[in-house]
């Protein structure tokens, strides 16, 4: 079941919250951050527990250095800044001294994609779901609302081995329901079922595939919704079974149609199940300043905008 | 400084013959090979086997030891010096000799740089020039969050301190108080395109060190006598000034080879048969 009526929160709220959490049950989680606390939510664990934070200040290639050799002594450690200096600066530390020893750390990034807003291109990362995926023994997750980011943390925190999550700046909306929800990776979930076109999505672009679907519905076009919070690995099963029953796939992304959600499903189904297929995202361009929302529209992520390619690719079947 | 140690005429005269012994693993690695780093590790010898056979509180039982969770940590920032890290570990027990011969072979637990969960012995991965000091003051975090009184010891490159990373490490183990950690800096003032002060000057690297709040000692690092009350007195200075240390060992790269010595060309090159035939000729003497 999903939510029915339109309520905001923010993910990143979720997250500071859900870490405090797990702060109380588990002293091995500690949290670094670098210079960026405020904005990433992680000040609400340094507040509860500040012997267990440490801010590496504006050094994120250092921070994850420290992460890893705090996970050799048994912690838990969750690194956050923005997206792009997490994955971006840091990429090659997060390669060699984490994902290669398979250390038990968590990289959970705010501030992806374009919604990051007025602060412009050099703050929007594009690209950080596609470098985190390419390197063996990364898992990678980008949920959709602050109810599966909860779900998601306390996954992350459970789970051995290095695992990169998502998250978006903006509050939006809410579509899971509590006590009718749970992460089960790495499976996606089918959010509408439907005959005529898959449309799959992750992040804060969920909530924009289901509206596209209601007025896919209003033309009589059944979408088969799927949200896929975990790229990596990919739950192919899912995504091919849905494939065979409607023959047109279009994925929806706030990154670039480069190496994201869109290239895993089409890797997948190109291979195994070749079906049409169309990506939504932004097309190998970098972003620019605007508000969230007007970024989203710019870039073509609304409903309303791609609700088009939707038509244009059924037409092709 | 009552409290530190010298070594005896008779414990300076067993380190030289195990001096030689890794020397000539390191070389017959290399050799049998046919690649690797013959120069940075023979620079490091004298220090490793100090540091192992009196430093370092470990065990080669490794994680099957009943005092695992306190043994000292050692991380090989400069992971390209990994054959005598290999040797080291061998002579020491945590694996047989034999195995030094699959240096740098497919499927090898002796990767040509240290590689994490393979071979006993080895804390984390590195080879990456930069890493291993970030590494090293996140596991001296980790053990005075649980309250360990065991320490952290690294052995960098000059040419390493290069890396931007570095630096960032450094400011963090000084605002940390990390006084658990002591760096080792093996400078032997080459690095694979020639001297560090043509390709990228370091100038007076201890006075760097010393402004980023890290209390410094200089030595020979191939006098056993300095190298082992340097490493004793890291560790009490650090405890005494709440500060990381660091060790500025000056040494030759090639150490102990004639012709590979303060060569810049054999940082990354392997013997041909005469070359190894000699190397091995002028260590027996």
């Amino acid at each position: 079941m999903l939510a029915d009526k339109v309520v905001k929160s923010s993910l990143r709220a979720a997250y500071g919250e859900t870490l405090v959490e797990l702060g109380h049950q588990n002293p091995n989680i500690v949290v670094l951050d670098a210079d960026l606390s405020c904005s990433t939510q992680t000040q609400k664990f340094a507040k509860v527990f500040p012997e267990r934070f440490f801010n590496i200040g504006i050094a994120e290639q250092d921070a994850m250095g420290v992460a890893a050799g705090l996970s050799t002594c048994g912690k838990i450690p969750f690194v956050s800044t923005f997206a792009m200096f997490a994955t971006g600066r840091a990429w090659e530390q997060i390669r060699n001294s984490i994902a290669y020893p398979h250390f038990n750390v968590k990289i959970v990034a705010t501030h992806g994609g374009v919604t990051v807003g007025e602060d412009g291109a050099s703050h929007q990362a594009l690209e950080d779901i596609s470098i985190m995926r390419s390197i063996p023994n990364m898992t990678v997750i980008v949920p959709a609302d602050s109810l599966e980011t909860r779900e998601v943390i306390k996954f992350a925190a459970n789970y051995k081995g290095p695992v990169y999550v998502r998250i978006a700046r903006s509050a939006i909306p809410e579509i899971f329901v509590e006590n009718d929800y749970s992460f089960d990776f790495p499976k996606a979930n089918i959010l509408t079922e439907g005959m005529d076109v898959t449309i799959i999505s992750n992040g804060e672009t969920v909530h924009e595939t289901l509206k596209c679907a209601k007025i896919l519905a209003n033309k009589g076009i059944l979408a088969e919704v799927i949200n896929v919070p975990v790229v990596k690995p990919l739950d192919e099963e899912t995504i091919i079974k849905s494939a065979q029953k409607t023959g047109a796939v279009i994925t929806v992304e706030n990154h670039s149609i480069i190496g994201g959600i869109g290239s895993a499903v089409s890797e997948c189904l190109s291979e195994k199940y070749p079906t049409i297929l169309k990506r939504v995202g932004v097309k190998d361009q970098f972003g620019q300043s605007g508000k969230d929302t007007q970024l989203m529209d710019e870039y073509g992520l609304i409903a309303e905008k791609f609700v088009n390619d939707v038509i244009e690719l059924i037409e092709k079947k | 400084m009552s409290e530190i140690a010298k070594l005896s005429q008779k414990e300076i005269d067993e380190l030289s013959d195990v001096a030689l012994k890794i020397r000539q693993d390191i070389l017959t690695m290399i050799h049998g090979a046919k690649s690797g780093h013959p120069g940075g590790a023979l620079s490091i010898v004298d220090i490793l086997i100090v540091l192992y056979s009196k430093c370092l509180k470990h065990d080669p039982k490794w994680n099957k030891s009943q005092n695992w969770e306190n043994r000292d940590r050692f991380i090989l920032a400069k992971g390209h010096a990994s054959a005598a890290l290999y040797a080291v570990l061998a002579e020491s027990g945590y694996f047989e000799r034999e195995e030094l011969k699959t240096f740098r072979a497919l499927h090898s637990r002796l990767q040509g740089h240290p590689s994490y969960g393979l071979l006993p012995g080895i804390e984390v991965s590195t080879g990456s020039l930069g890493q291993g000091l970030s590494m090293a003051c996140g596991i001296a975090l980790g053990l005075r969050l649980d309250k360990k009184d065991s320490h952290v010891f690294t052995i960098l490159g000059d040419g390493e301190v290069q890396e931007g990373q570095v630096w960032e490490a450094a400011m963090t183990a000084a605002h940390y108080k990390l006084s658990n950690l002591t760096a080792i800096i093996d400078r032997n003032c080459l690095q694979i395109d020639g001297s560090t002060e043509c390709i990228m000057s370091i100038g007076d690297i201890s006075k760097k060190w010393a402004a980023f709040g890290w209390q410094v000692l200089e030595i020979y690092g191939h006098d056993y006598q300095e190298i082992y009350e340097a490493l004793q007195k890291s560790r009490l200075i650090g405890n005494q000034n709440n500060a990381p240390v660091v060790i500025v060992a000056n040494t030759v790269k090639g150490k102990g080879i004639s012709f590979m010595e303060n060569n810049a060309s054999w940082h990354g090159k392997a013997p041909n048969d005469d070359e190894y035939n000699i190397a091995m000729c002028e260590l027996r003497g």
